[in-house]
């Protein structure tokens, strides 16, 4: 191994190692107008439908009626947190996908370094797909979810967090029963939007539902993005409660993709598994 | 203290009933091309990937660069590299992006140069900005070495390395390794079933069989000792337990 071959260790090496696998999928993002059109394909769609049932029932409800937006930015909202996840997901399936795990788990990348560049690439990937359909909401219904100001930077980052964290979970699941497990990629999330008030108040659901709610991060986030649509007030103490359990969140996510991460090298899953 | 590059100690891993690898023990020292051998089932993969930290032993020891890979697997990691038909690159992207990947990933200072040496080294120029997966076995075989040899390891593991290679390229393949190890002083350990190949290369050999290590010696020694003619013929003897007892089983090492 002759010196010159290399850059000096550290923190500048780890950046550079997370650095690696960002652009590995950049790669294959510019590589396939399909795979940036599929980011954009379905919050685009949603936010379609969720934008004309809106136009309909704000003229039939009174509740509606004083905030039409409530609705559309949900529905964003949501792709945030569903995207947040997914892309943590797909972007560590596309690994398995490949039969690559192996290349990277005897290169230098540590583990945790393979988490943070999983999240960097999911923060990447929603941006571009709710991004987009946020930036077509507003000439077809008139309605931009950027006016909310920096409450929605605060709504984005703690369904993001809590994305990744089941992501993160999700991944460390698929890693340990392989890829016939992928399917929780896709559905997982879904387990917590009934409980996660995005198109009606925490208050509707039965008393105990609303414990379990209260649990979630992203319930604090849609209570809190009603209390700005409607009642035009900034409820910091939701937004309080939203971070501090995400923190929980996530260092349960990236514990559960350890532990996956310890336990597949004890089953030698990490030279077989793939397609 | 040994002065080995690689020290195994009662090594062994379970897969449930399975004993993947049984007790082994050997040493490898700096600069040696040592050979894995034995026949499907063996352990030989088993053995790999233990090496490479990718799986965590049942029990025993691995020592490396004289650290132990289960607690110095980050310190360890950069001065080596492997290859293995077991596992792959991403198919989408091209050879050069593969390339340049890992080239990051072993923190390589000027990527495009390195990209550029291993390419005429290995005979990539042509290939280089076409997608990994539209390739031939015997190209995508090729890159994988390219891909072994980004860092420049100190310590080589291979995985049937020629496998997928036509006689011309498996030939030229193994010249570069040579050339390699003459140039860097590197330490190979190989997995093979091709034996010409291994009495090309290989200074040492390690005959697997049930995960067990039973036999071990340079190729002439062993030639001499079944009174074979080449190490196909010894090969075949010892995968049919006709082997000669000298000791192994009790956890000599050389």
């Amino acid at each position: 191994m002759s010196s010159d071959l290399y850059r000096a260790q550290g923190a500048g090496a780890s950046l550079r190692r997370i650095g690696a696998l960002l652009i590995r999928h950049l790669y294959l993002l510019r590589g396939s107008w399909p795979r940036v059109l599929e980011l954009m394909y379905w919050p685009t769609v949603q936010m379609v439908l969720w934008g004309f049932i809106t136009l309909f029932l704000v003229n039939h409800s009174s509740w509606l009626a004083q905030a039409s937006g409530v609705l559309l930015t949900g529905v964003l909202l949501w792709d945030v947190l569903f995207r947040g996840q997914l892309g943590v997901s797909l972007v560590f399936m596309e690994e398995m996908w490949s039969r690559n795990l192996g290349h990277l788990f005897v290169s230098p990348l540590r583990t945790t370094e393979l988490a943070a560049a999983l999240l960097s690439m999911s923060l990447v990937r929603t941006l571009i797909g709710v991004g987009g359909a946020a930036l077509v909401a507003i000439p077809l219904f008139h309605f931009s979810v950027f006016d909310m100001g920096l409450p929605l930077l605060a709504f984005f980052a703690n369904l993001i967090v809590m994305g990744w964290a089941i992501g993160l979970a999700v991944s460390g699941i698929v890693l340990r029963y392989g890829l016939g497990a992928e399917s929780m990629a896709w559905i997982a999330i879904f387990a917590v939007q009934p409980v996660s008030g995005v198109y009606y108040p925490i208050a509707i659901l039965p008393e105990w539902l609303q414990w379990i709610a209260w649990a979630l991060p992203s319930s604090h986030v849609f209570e809190g993005m009603r209390a700005v649509l409607i009642d035009h007030h900034f409820r910091s103490d939701l937004l309080l409660n939203a971070a501090l359990l995400n923190l929980v969140y996530l260092a349960a996510g990236l514990a559960v993709f350890l532990a996956y991460f310890r336990i597949a090298r004890v089953r030698g899953q990490l030279l077989q598994i793939g397609e | 203290m040994s002065s080995a590059l690689v020290r195994v100690a009662s090594l062994s891993k379970q897969f449930g009933d399975v004993r993947a690898v049984d007790d082994l023990n050997f040493e490898i020292a700096p600069g040696r091309t040592t050979a894995l051998l034995g026949g499907n089932g063996a352990g030989k993969t088993t053995t790999l990937s233990l090496l490479l930290g990718l799986l965590k032993p049942s029990a025993g020891t691995i020592t490396l660069f004289g650290l132990d890979i289960e607690r110095h697997r980050y310190r360890i990691l950069p001065r080596m590299n492997f290859s293995s038909p077991y596992v792959d690159l991403p198919r989408r992207l091209t050879v050069r992006q593969n390339l340049a990947i890992y080239a990051r990933l072993y923190g390589i200072l000027d990527v495009r140069r390195r990209i550029a040496v291993l390419a005429d080294d290995l005979k990539l120029g042509e290939i280089l900005d076409r997608p990994y997966g539209q390739l031939s076995a015997g190209q995508r075989t090729r890159v994988v070495i390219a891909k072994s040899m980004l860092n420049e390891p100190e310590l080589l593991l291979l995985d049937e390395p020629t496998a997928s290679l036509d006689p011309d390229t498996a030939d030229y393949v193994r010249g570069l390794l040579e050339q390699y190890r003459k140039r860097t002083g590197a330490t190979i350990l190989l997995a093979s079933h091709n034996m010409s190949e291994v009495e090309r290369l290989c200074d040492d050999v390690l005959m697997l069989r049930r995960g067990r290590l039973v036999d071990r010696g340079t190729p002439a020694e062993l030639l001499t000792r079944y009174g074979r003619r080449n190490m196909e013929e010894v090969f075949i003897d010892i995968a049919r337990e006709r082997h000669i007892a000298i000791g192994l089983d009790d956890g000599d090492s050389a």
